[in-house]
């Protein structure tokens, strides 16, 4: 085997490589959790509260164990003590007390699945059950609101509050003025693999079969919380049906399935939710209510941004989502204020979706943006482009890489922008009103600390790469095997890609859009150090762990990706129905890996972001405290025939700060701004200007 | 989830006595409904008799004109049929406006006939329904009710029957033929469905052991003009918010005669027989249409949350009788036999 020079003549990233794991999964033998071959297994069901907050006073389980199959009934009187209650999402059947409807209380073994279910049932619980209050009825978003309070930072570690100048002196003497409430709604991620745990333990150790966005973390967890000694864990997950954040970190369900496992050794205890379990505790985006307040100088400059976010965290552990961070850096303002508070109340704890933070927080300033545009006479793209900072506004660096405007500009030219009437409701087609919209997308450029790789030189002349990376159905297989293909100077066949095994070194989660950034650096730095320690003719046998190298002044600029978005929307003259016959995007995310796995990211969020404007909402009926309509029948996700005509281009560029590949990440920006994108066309095509999501038919008559 | 017995029946008549003869027993037709609702622990029988692979999935001529559509037909053969589409478009487009491809391939006629209630509380046994247990009350009033019932409503109940294919059925006035364990029955369709009143419990006037074996459609040539408008939050894969089923025939600008049924908006397909009586013999224009709309919902008691449908439906029914006048013109200039 020889290894080519780096770079090498004709790379494999770039490359418009089908997705390696592609006949397996359309033929249905990739194996996803649930699939695993385990020999002999038994299986859980879990048992949920259905009061939201209060105590359990008594647990009555003789007819469920009565029954024949059951083998093992766990509630919080019988359960294995965790070792560690520092995180009481994973404190599982340790204490009587109920702090959502839905919460895990209780789980059922038995030799098959439906004797499970029958037997969950079956489990009488008695309880002393206080008022509860489950709405984010934040009638204030005044930030002294006696009902909210401030967190001391958002999510994961941003600043709470900033100020920046006078926001109010900056409104009072604004040429043109908007002054918006809007709302988002709570919103369930529903990937297609439910959230699945098979696990066993075995002479001590810990084997668990995982649904997750990131093996290292769920197995991190478990150690801390059953006590176990790292090395004795073992999570495996390489194929995973979606996961969008919610499966980022673990939940409720790992640790009772594994409390199972411990307390039934040598018994694989397989457990997949139920679609309606996961409305109820395995995370979601809550739902925000949000002012957004914007100046102009009669030139269209922005002379104050002011952006208030309130959201719900639960009582057990707090999520702050941090919707108003967007509006510290997206444009320039000698003025821009933002601050965030919570309402903690009797519900499920909140957790990821897709770009949290920014996917709401663009639709509140970017909603506001267009309705200045619409205050100030000014074309909503030429408003964006007037605003566009020179530096970011709010740490004063440079940019890495700013080509919004390209984007704007380029996606008015394919949208066909030119010419745009401005004034609302004038275009009836065929019984529908027609209009357009555009706003922008930012997300974050991010890489995560602490990855590795190893590369292992094979006795047939390929090279074995492992990192503990995942692949949640985003084409990571692929795009790490180009990226190592590249780094180690051998063709794409000759990589044999292992990844979704927290016994490969340590990768952090798919997460943040940082997956293929963090983990194809590591891969990169540690492709240059197995060169350097085993040169260009590694024997058989040769291998090397190491992580990813420093990139010279990355913290020395500000690092995002920037984005715009145009759709067409029509409503019905006569009933209100709402669609989008086009949707189209123009994205500067860095250098792309592979344009077939990235064009499916980039229209999967798209169309999420259009599900989000037009169909997805949880509805929580304050009586009972739970998602009601929790099924995928009733919870709308926008289905095929909603998109018609659906388009994602990028700018052709490469990131110089990053990372070694030149790229920045593209899992998420896709879903930030379509909202507000669709609102802005509804607008435009009724005069009707919809600012609590989703938008639907009613909204119009 | 609980245990049940199965079996596969040789015979309609054999299914009857095998159900009537047991309370716990009831009918398997594809099971799309059924399944649903033994795994969420909504139904609890003891004996499942399968009935789909019964010979009746033909659609017959009937002597004389009209339909007799077997049972077991499925969604899909149904609304595929070509008289079907040449002479009850309605029907057809009301049964490709329902479920998604794959569930029509597999549900049935009766099936869908007799599929229950979305209404979220009643298919969530963690909530009070008086559908489910006579008595308990009814959680959706006070609670989420888009998908619920405007019209005919009650204090126990106010599900809404959630068919597409029985709003089309609805307007073409068919005959269900019931084998019963007292022999065979011939309900009119508009008495099949029940409001629910004080038992919510009964969506139907079938009793026990009753096999539905066919439903005949009566010729009806004014229905080659007919349609089917289904209005719902997202393109595809979703119920109606409110539907509407029309027959419209128009003579020198006039309505000649006219039948609506409407969906998403009772207890049953709620067949708008005010609106169609002042329709009759009046202009055919938007006024007309908004009025006989008007009519039908003047007895609307919608819930907060719901009060929408009422505009949404008299948008509807606007919108499909424009249309079919629009159509009823275009064919008789061209002479073209509708
Ligand atoms: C996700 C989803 C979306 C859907 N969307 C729509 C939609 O938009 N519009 C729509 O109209 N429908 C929709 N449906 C419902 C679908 O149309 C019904 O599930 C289907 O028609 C039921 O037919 P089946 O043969 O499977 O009935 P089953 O589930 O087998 O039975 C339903 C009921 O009929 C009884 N039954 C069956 N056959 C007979 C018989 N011969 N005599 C007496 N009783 C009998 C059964 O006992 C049972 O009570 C949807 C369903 C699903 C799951």
């Amino acid at each position: 085997m020889t290894l080519q020079a780096d770079p090498p003549s004709s790379p494999a990233i770039g490359a418009d490589l089908e997705r390696l794991d592609g006949a397996l999964k359309v033929t249905g033998t990739a194996p996803y959790a649930y699939e695993q071959p385990v020999e002999d297994p038994v299986f859980l069901q879990v048992v949920q509260s259905t009061i939201a907050r209060g105590r359990i006073t008594a647990v009555d389980t003789a007819e469920a164990e009565a029954l024949p199959g059951v083998l093992l009934v766990l509630t919080h009187e019988n359960a294995r003590r965790v070792a560690s209650t520092d995180d009481l999402e994973f404190a599982v059947l340790q204490e009587p007390d109920v702090a959502y409807r839905g919460q895990v209380v209780g789980a059922v073994v038995a030799e098959d699945a439906e004797t499970a279910r029958q037997a969950a049932a079956l489990v009488r619980l008695t309880y002393d059950e206080q008022p509860h209050r489950v709405i984010l009825d934040a009638t204030s978003t005044h930030p002294d609101s006696p009902d909210l309070y401030k967190p001391a930072a958002v999510n994961p570690s941003f600043e709470t509050d900033t100020e920046q100048g006078d926001v109010e002196a900056g409104l009072a003497g604004a040429a043109t003025w908007v002054d918006v409430r809007l709302s988002t709604a709570w919103l369930n991620n529903n990937p297609l693999e439910p959230h699945t745990t098979v696990a066993r333990s075995h002479g001590g150790a810990l084997t668990v079969h995982d649904s997750t966005q990131g093996v290292h973390t769920v197995k991190g967890t478990l150690a801390t919380v059953l006590g176990l000694p790292g090395e004795q864990v073992r999570v495996l997950s390489p194929y995973v049906g979606g996961g969008f954040g919610s499966k980022g970190n673990p939940h409720p369900h790992e640790v009772v399935v594994c409390l199972a496992a411990l307390a039934l050794p040598g018994r694989w205890v397989k457990y997949a939710a139920t679609r309606q379990q996961m409305f109820a505790f395995t995370g979601y985006r809550t739902p925000t209510v949000q002012r957004v307040r914007l100046g102009a100088d009669a030139d269209g400059h922005l002379v104050a941004v002011s952006h208030d976010a309130v959201s719900q965290t639960a009582t057990v552990k707090e999520f702050a989502e941090q919707t108003a961070v967007v509006s510290r850096l997206m444009y320039g303002s000698p003025n821009i204020r933002t601050t965030h508070r919570l309402a903690v109340i009797d519900v499920p704890i909140p957790s990821w979706m897709r770009a949290p933070g920014e996917c709401p927080g663009m639709f509140g300033l970017e909603v506001a943006m267009d309705e200045l545009a619409v205050a100030a006479g000014l074309d909503p793209v030429e408003l964006r482009v007037r605003n566009d900072p020179p530096v970011d506004p709010e740490t004063g660096k440079p940019w890495g890489q700013r080509h919004l405007v390209e984007c704007l500009r380029e996606g008015a030219e394919r949208f066909g922008w030119a010419g745009r009437d401005p004034r609302p409701r004038q275009r009836l087609v065929d019984g529908w009103w027609v209009g357009t919209g555009v706003a922008s997308s930012v997300y974050p450029a991010m890489s995560m600390p602490g990855n590795e790789a190893r590369i292992t030189a094979l006795d047939d002349g390929c090279l074995e790469v492992g990192i503990g990376a995942a692949d949640i159905g985003t084409g990571a297989w692929t795009a790490l095997s180009q990226i190592a293909a590249d780094a180690l100077g051998v063709g794409v066949e000759r990589i044999r890609l292992r990844i979704g095994d927290s016994d490969l070194p340590n990768a952090s989660v798919a997460g943040g859009s940082s997956g293929t950034s963090s983990w194809g650096a590591a891969i990169v730095g540690a492709a240059g150090a197995f060169r350097v320690q085993h040169g260009a003719r590694p024997a058989p046998g040769a291998s090397t762990t190491a992580g990813m190298l420093d990139v010279p002044g990355a913290d020395d600029v500000a690092q995002y990706s920037f984005g715009a978005q145009f759709a067409e929307v029509r409503v019905h003259a006569d009933t209100g129905e709402v669609r989008v016959p086009r949707l189209l995007g123009v994205f500067s995310v860095g250098r792309i890996v592979n344009p077939r796995t990235a064009r499916s990211q980039f229209l999967g969020a798209m169309t999420m972001g259009m599900s989000m404007a037009l169909h997805e909402q949880s509805v929580v009926d304050p009586r009972f405290g739970h998602v009601v309509n929790h099924d995928l029948a009733e919870y709308h996700i926008t289905a095929n025939a909603d998109v018609v005509d659906l388009q994602a281009h990028w700018l052709d560029e490469r990131d110089a700060h990053r990372n070694p590949m030149g790229t920045r990440g593209i899992g998420e920006i896709g879903i930030v701004g379509t909202a507000a994108a669709v609102v802005n066309a509804a607008h435009h095509a009724t005069g009707v200007r919809v600012r609590d999501l989703p938008v639907t038919a009613d909204k119009f008559l | 989830m609980r245990p049940f017995a199965y079996v596969r029946a040789d015979d309609a008549a054999g299914a009857v006595a095998t159900v009537a003869a047991d309370p716990e027993a009831g009918f398997l037709g594809a099971g799309t409904n059924l399944v649903d609702h033994l795994k969420l622990d909504v139904e609890r029988p003891g004996l499942l008799v399968d009935v789909s692979r019964l010979p009746l999935d033909a659609v017959e001529d009937v002597e004389g004109g009209g339909l007799r559509v077997g049972a077991t037909v499925r969604n899909s053969a149904l609304a595929a049929d070509r008289r079907v589409r040449h002479d009850y478009p309605v029907l057809s487009q009301a049964l490709l406006a329902g479920a998604t491809g794959q569930l029509r391939n597999m549900a049935t006629t009766a099936g869908n006939l007799l599929q229950r209630t979305r209404c979220v509380y009643f298919r969530d046994v963690t909530t009070p329904c008086a559908k489910r247990e006579p008595g308990s009350g009814c959680s959706a009033i006070g609670g989420y009710t888009r998908y619920h019932a405007v019209l005919g409503a009650s204090s126990h109940c106010i599900a809404t029957h959630p068919s597409d294919m029985a709003v089309g059925m609805a307007v073409l006035d068919p005959v269900v033929v019931v084998l019963g364990p007292g022999g065979e029955k011939r309900i009119p369709f508009a008495e099949l469905h029940r409001l629910p009143g004080d038992s919510p419990e009964r969506d139907t006037v079938l009793e026990h052991g009753d096999l539905i074996t066919h439903v005949e459609v009566p010729a009806y040539p004014a229905a080659r003009n007919s349609a089917y408008r289904k209005v719902r939050d997202r393109a595809s894969y979703a119920f109606a918010l409110v539907s509407v089923a029309a027959v419209l025939e128009v003579t020198d600008g006039r309505v000649a005669d006219v039948r609506l049924a409407f969906g998403g908006v009772a207890h049953r397909p709620w067949r708008a027989l005010a609106a169609e009586e002042l329709l009759r013999g009046q202009p055919a224009t938007e006024e007309t249409f908004r009025a006989a709309a008007d009519a039908e919902l003047a007895a609307a008691e919608p819930q907060p949350g719901n009060a929408f449908k009422v505009p949404m439906l008299r948008g509807a029914v606007v919108a499909v009788l424009r249309d079919l006048t629009t159509a009823a013109a275009r064919a008789a200039g061209t002479g073209e036999d509708r």
